[in-house]
């Protein structure tokens, strides 16, 4: 059987449209009222930091924020083709690229706090 | 085999300016443009609340004002469209099948929007938002 890693990529994207789906009107609504001058109690430095201090905060900042780049990550691989541009093997690694310094980073910050 | 073989002109560029149907296919395609940038903002967040309560207080300070707010709203708009449309997906990506039968697509449309507004209230309650 020929081998492929497109599961692997596929999944990571169904995973994250999946949790954005759940997740990210919400999210972007804490955020909107942030900039809005209307911030939530969540957006208190103690309150922030001791929600991404605990073992389960740090859990699900990392599941929002990697998921959600990989799922952007694959998706706009696909959409640069629908765009025009035809090179999908740097596009590919670039995107990928990208959402795994994303990746590690966020698991670098988060260990930090 | 003509020697005059039709060929039809096909952007690849602008293709999707041609039907209706395509637009809407590319307006769901891009809502990961959004989705992406709001990761990024996130991951902002974090590299700040990571440096102190100062670089904290300054990273909400520098996210007030009505362009940050436009700009929010922009994604907003995004990611409920990719919400909708992940939502409306969902009985062709996972049917139920009970015995011969398939549950209707729409019971599993319906869960899933029940779903995502206990999510949303489950979040905002948490987040201390009256």
């Amino acid at each position: 059987m020929a081998k492929s890693n497109k599961p692997i990529f596929w999944s990571l994207f169904a995973a994250g449209g999946t949790l954005a789906a759940f997740l990210a009107p919400v999210l972007v609504l804490l955020f909107l009222l942030v900039a809005l001058g209307r911030a939530p109690d969540l957006f208190s430095y103690a309150q922030a930091h001791a929600f991404a201090a605990h073992w389960l905060g740090k859990l699900f900042l990392l599941a929002v924020i990697t998921l959600f780049l990989w799922h952007a990550a694959h998706r706009l691989r696909v959409t640069a083709h629908d765009f025009g541009l035809r090179q999908d093997a740097i596009v590919a690694v670039l995107v990928y690229l990208a959402a795994a310094a994303g990746t590690v980073m966020s698991v670098v910050l988060l260990l930090r706090i | 085999m003509s020697r005059r073989p039709f060929v039809r002109e096909v952007s690849k560029t602008r293709w999707y300016f041609k039907h209706p149907r395509y637009l809407r296919y590319m307006s769901r395609e891009i809502t990961c443009i959004f989705i992406g940038a709001f990761a990024l903002l996130l991951l902002c967040a974090v590299l700040h609340l990571s440096r102190g309560q100062a670089a904290w207080e300054s990273f909400l300070a520098a996210l007030q004002g009505p362009w940050s707010a436009l700009g929010l709203l922009v994604i907003l708009a995004f990611a409920l469209h990719n919400t909708t449309s992940w939502f409306n997906v969902t009985p062709k990506a996972m049917p139920v099948q009970i015995g011969e039968d398939f549950l209707p697509g729409k019971f599993i449309v319906a869960a899933h929007y029940l779903a995502w507004i206990l999510a949303s209230v489950l979040v905002l309650y948490f987040a201390g938002v009256r």
